[in-house]
């Protein structure tokens, strides 16, 4: 009988911290979004950076290595996005749980990625040898990426299937609609030249359409000089350019600079959920996006 | 036919009179139980292929209707996931590991001779001193790194140094981490660099100046790496907080003779941090590192303790650090030795060695934005009054240094220091860097 009281017991300690939430860190604030969408309140979600973050350039910070130790799952965008911290997070945490395998998810392993260097040299800037990897920008893509990330969910918390599973039908239904007005309301979009700071908008061109003609940056992650801006000053006017996109966590004063010497207009996009007030979510963030370049003809 | 089955069930399980008792003493309610429980299973099953049923058919609508639109090349591009990439393992060295190599140039002009360098109370060991004048090949290294397998992975750093025209490449990291512990912990054995302190454990390239701090130049030698194992916590907890402790064999310095059967230095240290608001983070530790010593290069034998307390914080506009804001790091050192100090030369007799020594540190960085990084750093070491380096004057110096990133992978340093050893001389020195990053991009620690 003691016995029998001592195994429940034991066997108490060991099923509490397994019947807890599934906790969850995502890299990025779209898949914290996405998370949100996916899983609503069954699991708790710690975003590790903001809108307002270069993610390429994050410090591999204490309050990170507590997070992603105690984390269940990691979600990340990868193809070496976050290499400069995600390795040493997760060396630094010694959490086997997310050192690899179920409980290390990366978006951009789910779908295919544009852009791959086919020389790799760094003479040519920061390039990502996987490819591009700033998918959060074609709504396609953040669907492969939910359809991955639900059957992850559902794989590491198996008791909560039915409702990852409704969950992921509620946000398709709603996620291909919302799609549907994107495309209906950028189809005016489609052909304009845009000029952008970084190479972050790839996949947003080429779903809307849009064609880059030059980037602030000589090349990529080099930060833009006042004598290349100089040589972008002719083709901006020449082409008749849309826009000058920039990201709301980039400095604005180069955008500013070209805009003021061809009189082409500078948006700042949101880049990802919180990067203004109306992307409050995955769905706000992409309104957001395509009213911000639509108002750019005003 | 399966819902009416399940009713019955139900029915019979509440009919039953023997309801209130345990399954394991009635086989048949026991039984009943268990087949209601498989039709549930079903039942749910059933319902979540139904729920999947109805996604697949949105989905295969909504494809459907792209496809009839003829829209969006982008979108079936998207869905069908790139096929793996041919793996170029033909020639074997697919699995070759991550290689990145340090180069490090200096040009440095010393008002003060090098050779005829006294630093007050602090005899110089390890790679202790005011650094090479003119020309030199600075800390330059070879790294490898990767997973051997699911359980562990493994680092060898060459280093590559040249002292009086001679060329020595030396073992400075082979290590192996146990990466599949439970719990949080983490098991490193091999040759590293100790954890103590906050600069201990980072390669000298990653440091804000072109040498390291008169403190460290003075209790570790530079930088205290040895053989040894190394156990390692983090808690699971909000704020950040790690321990650990070591042991060495107690081959360098400030240890030496590797002491007693090679196990001469322990260490304990403790790390918390975190972030305060979006814009601040923190780190703060303190460690102890304990010698049995028995002639080290600055002819201590007998025991001692180090104690380190660092506290580093960091501000950034909406925390981009790389971009903008402040650093500020501070480190306190006090070596506490109880023993005999034994002429290396033979020229001296022996004479106890016992008293207190301490050292600090304080930098301030400011970046100013991705290219340009400016900072000040405050030495400061005090001597003991006893023993056979007793000196009543306490070493400092000052360090002023411009720092010109072209990349994450190069950067050209300029630094201004004025050193005061003793109380004769002055050293004001000129030096000018470069170092440069090959290969691997590095993740590099707060």
């Amino acid at each position: 009988m003691n016995k029998q009281i001592a195994f429940a017991l034991l066997f108490g300690l060991f099923a509490l911290p397994a019947s807890a939430k599934l906790q969850v860190f995502a890299c990025e604030p779209e898949w914290g979004s996405l998370l949100q969408e996916l899983a609503a309140d069954k699991v708790d979600v710690s975003v590790g950076t903001t809108a307002l973050q270069d993610v390429h350039q994050i410090d591999a910070k204490p309050s990170l290595i507590a997070k992603v130790r105690k984390a269940d799952l990691v979600v990340c965008t990868g193809a070496e996005l976050e290499v400069g911290w995600l390795p040493q997070l997760i060396q630094q945490a010694g959490n086997q749980k997310v050192a690899s395998g179920a409980g290390y998810f990366l978006a951009a392993s789910q779908v295919q990625l544009l852009d791959k260097p086919t020389q790799l040299d760094r003479a040519a800037g920061d390039v990502h040898p996987e490819g591009n990897p700033h998918i959060q920008l074609d709504p396609y893509r953040v669907l492969k990426v939910a359809d991955a990330l639900s059957a992850r969910l559902q794989l590491l918390d198996a008791a909560n299937t039915a409702l990852y599973l409704q969950r992921l039908a509620d946000f398709t239904a709603r996620w291909q609609a919302a799609t549907k007005r994107w495309e209906g309301k950028a189809a005016a979009l489609k052909g304009k030249k845009v000029v952008v700071h970084h190479v972050s908008w790839v996949y947003l061109n080429k779903w809307l359409g849009l064609e880059q003609i030059g980037a602030l940056e000589p090349k990529p992650g080099v930060p833009p000089t006042s004598g290349y801006l100089s040589s972008l000053i002719g083709t901006t006017k020449s082409e008749g350019t849309y826009a000058i996109i920039s990201a709301a966590y980039q400095d604005q004063k180069p955008a500013q600079w070209l805009s003021e010497r061809t009189g082409v207009p500078v948006v700042v996009l949101p880049y990802t959920v919180g990067g203004d007030a109306q992307s409050a979510d995955l769905f706000g963030f992409f309104d957001s996006t395509i009213d911000k370049l639509l108002g750019a003809a005003k | 036919m399966k819902k009416s089955l399940l009713t019955l069930g139900i029915l019979a399980t509440l009919g039953s009179p023997a309801f209130a008792a345990t399954p394991s003493e009635d086989p048949h309610i026991a039984d009943l139980e268990a087949r209601i429980k498989v039709l549930e299973a079903n039942a749910e099953a059933m319902r979540q292929q139904a729920d999947a049923a109805l996604a697949a058919l949105q989905a295969t609508k909504a494809e459907v209707e792209e496809l009839k639109q003829g829209r969006n090349a982008g979108a079936n591009e998207a869905a069908a996931p790139e096929p793996a990439a041919a793996p170029t393992g033909a020639n074997g060295n697919a699995f070759n590991p991550a290689m990145s190599v340090i180069l490090d140039g200096q040009y440095s002009h010393h008002s003060l001779n090098p050779d005829d360098y006294v630093r007050s109370g602090f005899p110089l060991a390890g790679d202790a001193g005011p650094g090479v004048q003119g020309l030199s090949l600075g800390e330059s290294e070879i790294s490898l790194s990767a997973s051997i397998d699911e359980k562990f992975s493994g680092q060898l750093t060459i280093s590559a140094n040249s002292e009086n025209g001679q060329d020595t490449f030396g073992v400075e990291e082979a290590f192996v981490d146990a990466t599949a512990l439970p719990a949080g912990f983490t098991l490193r054995a091999g040759r590293f660099f100790s954890d103590i302190g906050y600069l201990n454990s980072h390669h000298a390239h990653t440091d804000k100046f072109s040498d390291r701090p008169l403190a460290y130049q003075a209790f570790l030698g530079g930088q205290y790496g040895d053989d040894g194992v190394q156990v390692r916590w983090v808690a699971p907890t909000d704020l950040y907080m790690e321990l650990g402790g070591e042991v060495f064999s107690g081959d360098r310095y400030p240890s030496g003779g590797g002491g007693h059967d090679g196990v001469g230095v322990t260490t304990l240290f403790a790390h918390a941090g975190g972030d305060i608001g979006v814009e601040t983070s923190w780190l703060a530790g303190v460690s102890m590192l304990r010698s049995r010593t028995e002639g080290a290069e600055d002819g201590f034998t007998g025991d001692e303790r180090l104690y380190v307390a660092d506290v580093t914080w960091k501000w950034a506009p909406q925390g981009n650090t790389k971009d903008g804001g402040f650093l500020v790091r501070s480190e306190y050192f006090v070596e506490d030795r109880d023993g005999q100090y034994m002429d290396p030369g033979n020229q001296l007799p022996d004479q106890a060695w016992a008293g207190m020594r301490r050292g600090v540190y304080v930098e301030g960085i400011y970046r100013i934005n991705r290219t340009w990084e400016t900072g000040y750093r405050y030495d400061q070491l005090w001597a003991d009054d006893r023993g056979p380096f007793s000196s009543n004057y306490d070493p400092y110096r000052h360090s002023l240094m411009l720092t010109w990133r072209n990349s994450e992978f190069s950067l050209v340093r300029l630094q201004l220091s004025k050193d005061y050893p003793n109380p004769a001389d002055v050293d004001t020195a000129v030096t000018l860097q470069i170092q440069t990053a090959l290969g691997a991009h590095g993740a590099h620690k707060f």
